[in-house]
């Protein structure tokens, strides 16, 4: 296989499939990118991929500890040590670095990353956005210092950098790598992939690996075959028509964001909750709802909207609700040899719909409660429509049919939400967690709701 | 002066930016023959280890030994104070202490080599609570006790009295370096290591004392830390005392990096603490008398326990005035990581209680908390419940009330009011709160350092000092220190990385003292340097020796009229057989204390500090944000003021995070269920406050101390208790009055749970079911 890495072209002869390439760079003596947490929560291992943007391409700081090393074949990509330009420091660099936005520094390179990208992203018309570096953790500093080095930055300097993203982006060929038994397949089309999946049963298919690779490098899960999809182009559908919005299974989260200008208000409030950017540049809708986690924040919001995917398989394509796809903890309705295609929205969207995150964190943590409400209304405030999904209070994402049930037909007011918030709580089985405990999760559960009416009621500002 | 009070970025920040600053595990590719250690764990918190067989693992690819009691040369116990810390455990004492350790060719191999390790194991019964600890009598040191007057009769002739408890959660140092050692054996005999550590000397100490060897036989170096906090004051040296044996063994390099879930199972935290309380008081919320007792989860070894516990009980007066106390100290042994230093070193336990009972006191009086904070200050002239006279008491109201005006704490107040009484599910909240840390190490002896300062005939210096980088600033520092008191533009001076064969048996870079300690030394040695050079600089210069000033590169004679490079004296000095290094010594004055009674001044001086901090808190969720937060810190005359200012910010978030963030969850079986990034939060850009105001006290030079400086790296932690007193106050606001009760950390759940026992009526509908869920 072979990349290219901070300019120059890299040949190299895989070993193993699962090595990162974030142990591959430090190997090599690259060691500005840090190990912090191996799982994407720190960011001290970004680096940049050169990727598409509508005007050529962009920069897109990814965590190198959740790359394994064949995912980068073809790829193009900028480490901390690429930066200097005649042995000067970049700006992103010189701001961090005069303002005090470094202490002990091993979360440096990660933050310079982030930053640089912000910086040079095509399009930016304002300040750097200091949430550009969400998904970077800095135990010493507080931030504020690295919040102002951003909002000091100017637009990035006309320089070869700038120039690089004029040029299209590198595109992904077909990777077929095999050592001593263990096998990694990028094929190049969904035909190929069924194919590949018909013929290997037990393969395992990856799309941004954010949390495959976990399972990798803190729980050592090894597998004999992955397969992955980040190179089909079916998968990178995108189409908002009159009555429907398409996402493909196979779309970043990041370039979901960027694609879909009429989403609803509740998709904007969603996006940034959903994990860091570092994550939402390589995690992909398919694969959040592949996974099946019962705290993942996909489905409860798509669950809310209705949505359907797309699934492909040996049979051809068929379509299944999202509401029917959660089996069993961490099962899905997906048989072997399928594979999610796309994510599919109906329109019209809800007349009110919110998505409520409740978790330790406020930003970048997992769900402890996610929930989504959607309901339409006639003119006389009764509900025609109910939608009340849920993450992280049962074995899968779920929506709860009988609160819906109870709301049609009903006055939107306090009364029946009370009435409706009673049978949430009779309907719910949290289990009790590091991340609260089943009565948190229970009464959280209901109160949103709540909140939810609250909030149309204009007694409090959205969040 | 010419750098001391300008404010420099860190010494090393264009290293960090560019990845060029290395730190121990950068090294890795620079030893192509290393090898790799994974320690064998043990799957429960309390056994015996009945069988250790290696076999099935020295037979699988790339294993190349493992390490067990029978390699140990010396003594196989790492334990710093009391040697209780068995390398090779035969009792295992917290769940996953490592058995043994397995040597391979790559991280996969010795991780799957340890796993096929056979150990045989008979499980004990484990003590996993403070409670349980209590009941079985499970403690690691006597009791502690510190008096003054009779508390006792003073609580019973109080006109009022409140009793409680309060629980505070410990917190993970989650340095974003891991624990990292590389080992080798060096061209001499000799064994030499990088270590991630804040004591090389007594990582030389420990590693010395496990191979039997003499510690001129062992070599630490540490070229900076991504981090520390107190994690590696004691607890670096295990990872490096099982380099060092591998090595000795194999006679290859050895590595060992703990990485992220290891690291978080394997090392202490900051103790856990439960503290119970007896207060007396007046109508006019005066304290008249505190008798507590408590009680400090400390692990199942002592590490640096008991001190963490003198310093709780030193600071759980605060800024207050205590007329009569009777407080007890227990160290808790339970069968968990060994608590060890931490950022405040057991000071922020103690003060989060006394500042617990002073909002109990204000809402049981319906007074004000600060009106009530601000009646028990003390003042000029009094001493603390130890006997430690405090000087400058008067910085307390000082800095207070300017605080206070700065921080438009009584306008905010009222807006605050209007803002409750709009919003009925979002309320906010207001508090101000003090600090005054004591700076010295307890114990007296740590209270020295050494540096060695070399000039070589160009004029270049290279400093070498006692203490390490851990990106708290101090080698800034020490480049700023060491170009005033030569006389150097500051790009002149090199600072080296600390080794033990450069300044022997330093003190640990701790308790706040880094700058105090290693400034007075290096400047001790430049000093000496300088009296050196100054006859020949008169010489040159024909001028009187009294009259040769140095300054910037150039020496002077005093009017200025005559001038010469410093480094032509530098090279006259050399041709007329002058040294041109010195070593320079520190031991901090006056200090003294006595453990026995409980009595003394351990403290040079006191820093203090106030900050202001708003929150608002949803009551659907018990979603907090912090909103805005105001700071005064005493810095005394600041070296560097944008080090000092990345301390101070840097510090209150980590006591934000310590306070209201991250929880520390065992399970039922001694598991630590929180131990990862993904489970563990640490602060991140959401607990950014929207408005972040840090100011210095003005005029606060400490004399005595190097250039007027004081002591910044921890004070700024407790800070943040402020967060969490205004939490509670945005948690009183949801009801009618009354005591708030809330353990730490102040999670969104617990929040939650604290408003809905506010509310005149809970909000939960389900609340009957949660309740039977939850029992």
């Amino acid at each position: 296989m072979d990349f290219v890495l901070n300019g120059r072209r890299i040949g190299l002869s895989l070993t193993n499939p699962q090595t990162t390439l974030l142990d591959w760079l430090r190997q090599e003596g690259l060691t500005g990118a840090k190990e912090g947490c191996a799982e994407g929560e720190c960011g001290a291992c970004t680096v940049l991929l050169v990727r598409e943007h509508p005007q050529g391409s962009q920069y897109v700081p990814v965590n190198s500890c959740l790359l394994f090393l064949p995912m980068v074949a073809g790829q193009e990509i900028v480490t901390v040590e690429g930066l200097r330009q005649d042995g000067r420091l970049c700006e992103a660099q010189r701001a961090i670095a005069d303002g005090g936005g470094s202490q002990c520094g091993y979360c440096t390179p990660g933050f310079v990353m982030s930053l640089f990208a912000e910086q040079y992203r095509p399009g930016r018309s304002t300040l750097c956005d200091p949430h550009s570096m969400g998904g970077n953790l800095c135990r010493c500093t507080g931030y504020r210092p690295l919040s102002d080095a951003a909002l000091s930055l100017a637009p990035a300097p006309d320089d070869s950098f700038r120039a690089r993203l004029s040029a299209p982006p590198p595109i992904l060929h077909a990777v077929h790598h095999e050592h001593r038994g263990v096998r990694f397949d990028r094929p190049a089309s969904l035909p190929e992939c069924l194919d590949l999946l018909a013929a290997h049963p037990a393969a395992r298919l990856v799309a941004g690996a954010t949390d495959l690779a976990v399972d990798s490098n803190l729980k050592d899960h090894r597998w004999p075959h992955l397969v992955s999809v980040e190179a089909l182009p079916e998968l990178r559908t995108f189409r908002d028509t009159p009555e429907f919005v398409e996402l493909g299974a196979g779309l970043t989260l990041s370039e979901i964001e960027a694609r879909w200008t009429g989403a609803p208000s509740l998709v904007h409030d969603w996006f940034p909750l959903f994990a860091s950017p570092l994550i939402r540049n390589r995690a992909t809708l398919g694969g959040n709802l592949a996974t099946a986690s019962p705290i993942g924040d996909g489905a409860p919001m798509l669950l809310g909207l209705g949505a359907d995917l797309k699934i492909a398989g040996p049979l051809g394509e068929r379509r299944v609700p999202l509401a029917d796809f959660f089996l069993a903890y961490r099962r899905t309705a997906l048989m072997e040899g399928e594979l999610i295609v796309s994510v599919v929205i109906p329109k019209p969207f809800p007349a009110l719909a919110r998505f409520f995150k409740v978790a330790k964190r406020r930003m970048d943590d997992i769900s402890t409660v996610a929930a989504c409400f959607a309901i339409d209304l006639d003119a006389a405030d009764r509900v025609t429509a109910a939608r009340i999904a849920f993450g992280g209070v049962a074995a899968t994402p779920i929506r709860v049919k009988t609160a819906e049930q109870f709301l049609i037909g009903r006055k939107w007011d306090e009364h029946s939400v009370r009435e409706t918030r009673e049978i949430i709580g009779e309907s719910l089985t949290p289990l009790s967690d590091h991340r609260g405990s089943a009565a948190y999760r229970l009464a959280v559960a209901e109160t949103l709701l709540e909140k939810f009416r609250c909030e149309r009621e204009e007694e409090l500002q959205p969040v | 002066m010419k750098y001391a009070g300008q404010a420099f970025p860190h010494e090393s920040a264009n290293g960090h930016v560019s990845g060029d600053a290395l730190y121990t595990d950068d090294l890795l590719a620079r030893f192509p023959n290393i090898l790799h250690a994974w320690p064998v764990l043990a799957p429960h918190a309390h056994a015996r280890v009945i069988r250790l067989d290696a076999t099935p693992a020295l037979t699988q690819s790339g294993v190349v030994t493992m390490l067990t009691s029978a390699d140990v040369p010396g003594e196989g116990d790492t334990g710093p104070a009391r040697h209780d810390e068995p390398l090779f455990p035969n009792e295992i004492l917290f769940h996953s202490q490592p058995v043994a350790w397995v040597l391979a060719e790559s991280l996969e191999d010795a991780r799957l080599g340890a796993a096929a390790v056979v150990v045989e194991y008979e499980e004990l019964t484990p003590i996993l609570t403070i409670e349980d600890a209590i009941a079985a009598g499970s403690y690691l040191a006597a009791p502690q006790r510190v008096q003054r007057g009779d508390a006792s009769q003073a609580l019973a002739a109080s006109p009022r009295r409140i009793q409680g408890e309060v629980r505070i959660g410990g917190q993970e140092h989650f340095y974003l370096e891991t624990q990292c050692a590389i080992a080798w054996l060096d061209e001499s005999g000799g064994v030499t290591l990088h270590s991630s550590t804040q004591h090389p000397a007594e990582t030389q100490e420990i590693v010395a004392r496990v191979l039997g060897r003499p510690r001129h036989d062992v070599t630490v170096e540490c070229l900076r830390m991504g981090g520390a906090f107190g994690g590696k004051e004691v607890q670096a040296n295990t990872w490096a005392a099982i380099a060092a044996l591998g090595a000795m063994k194999t006679g290859r390099p050895v590595r060992v990096r703990l990485p992220r879930r290891l690291d978080m199972i394997l090392t202490g935290k900051r103790h856990p603490f439960l503290g119970r309380f007896d207060a007396g008081f007046d109508d006019d919320g005066r304290i008249l008398a505190v008798k507590g007792e408590l009680y400090a989860d400390a692990g199942w070894s002592l590490d640096l326990s008991l001190p963490i516990l003198w310093r709780a009980l030193f600071h759980l007066d605060n800024c207050y005035f205590l007329p009569a106390v009777d407080l007890t100290g227990y160290l808790a042994k339970t069968h968990k990581t060994s608590q060890t230093a931490f950022r405040g070193f057991g000071g922020p336990q103690g003060m989060v209680v006394i500042e617990d009972i002073l909002d109990r006191i204000a809402r049981t009086l319906e007074l004000p908390a600060d009106v009530v904070r601000e009646r028990n200050f003390y003042r000029e002239g009094q001493s603390t419940h130890y006997g430690q006279p405090v000087k400058d008491a008067g910085r307390i109201r000082t800095s207070w009330d300017r605080l206070k005006q700065t921080s438009a704490f009584d306008t905010r107040r009222e807006e605050i009011g209007t803002f409750n009484t709009a919003h009925r599910h979002r309320k906010r909240g207001i508090a101000i709160t003090p600090v005054k840390f004591g700076i010295s190490f307890t114990a007296t002896h740590f209270n020295q350092a050494g540096a060695l300062v070399l000039v070589y005939r160009d004029g270049s210096v290279q400093v070498n000092h006692g203490g390490t980088e851990m990106g708290q600033g101090l080698h800034t520092k020490m480049r700023q220190v060491a170009a005033d008191s030569l006389g150097v533009p500051i790009g002149a001076v090199r600072i080296m990385p600390t080794r033990t064969d450069k300044v022997p048996n330093t003190s640990a870079t701790a308790a706040s003292s880094g700058s105090d300690l290693n400034g007075a030394a290096v400047y001790d040695a430049c000093a000496k340097i300088q009296s050196t050079l100054r006859p020949v600089a008169a010489t040159l210069l024909g001028c009187s020796e009294d009259e040769v000033e140095f300054d910037n590169g150039q020496v002077f004679n005093r009017e200025r009229s005559q001038s010469v490079d410093w480094a032509r004296v530098v090279e006259s000095a050399y041709f007329q057989r002058l040294p041109l290094f010195a070593s320079g010594y520190y031991r901090t004055p006056e200090i003294h204390y006595e453990a026995a009674t409980g009595q003394g001044s351990p403290f040079y001086y006191f820093v203090y500090g106030a900050a202001v901090a708003e929150v608002e808190v949803d009551g659907f969720t018990g979603d907090m944000q912090l909103l805005r937060v105001d700071i005064l810190e005493d810095a005394g005359a600041s070296i560097s003021p944008l080090i000092d200012r990345g301390q101070i910010e840097g510090g209150f978030i980590q006591g934000v995070g310590w306070l209201a963030l991250e929880e520390l969850i065992w399970d039922a079986k001694g598991r630590l269920a929180t131990n990862s990034a993904s489970t563990y939060k640490l602060p991140s850009w959401s607990e950014l406050p929207q408005v972040f105001n840090v100011d210095f006290l003005e005029r606060a030079a400490e004399p005595g101390v190097i250039f007027g400086s004081k002591a910044v790296g921890e004070p700024p932690l407790m800070l943040a208790i402020s967060v969490r007193e205004a939490i509670r106050d945005a948690i009183s606001a949801f009801g009618a009055g009354g005591i708030i009760e809330v353990d730490s950390p102040m999670t969104p759940e617990r929040i939650f749970f604290a408003v809905e026992r506010a509310r005149p009526s809970p909000l939960a509908v389900g609340r009957r079911k949660a309740e039977a869920v939850q029992q």
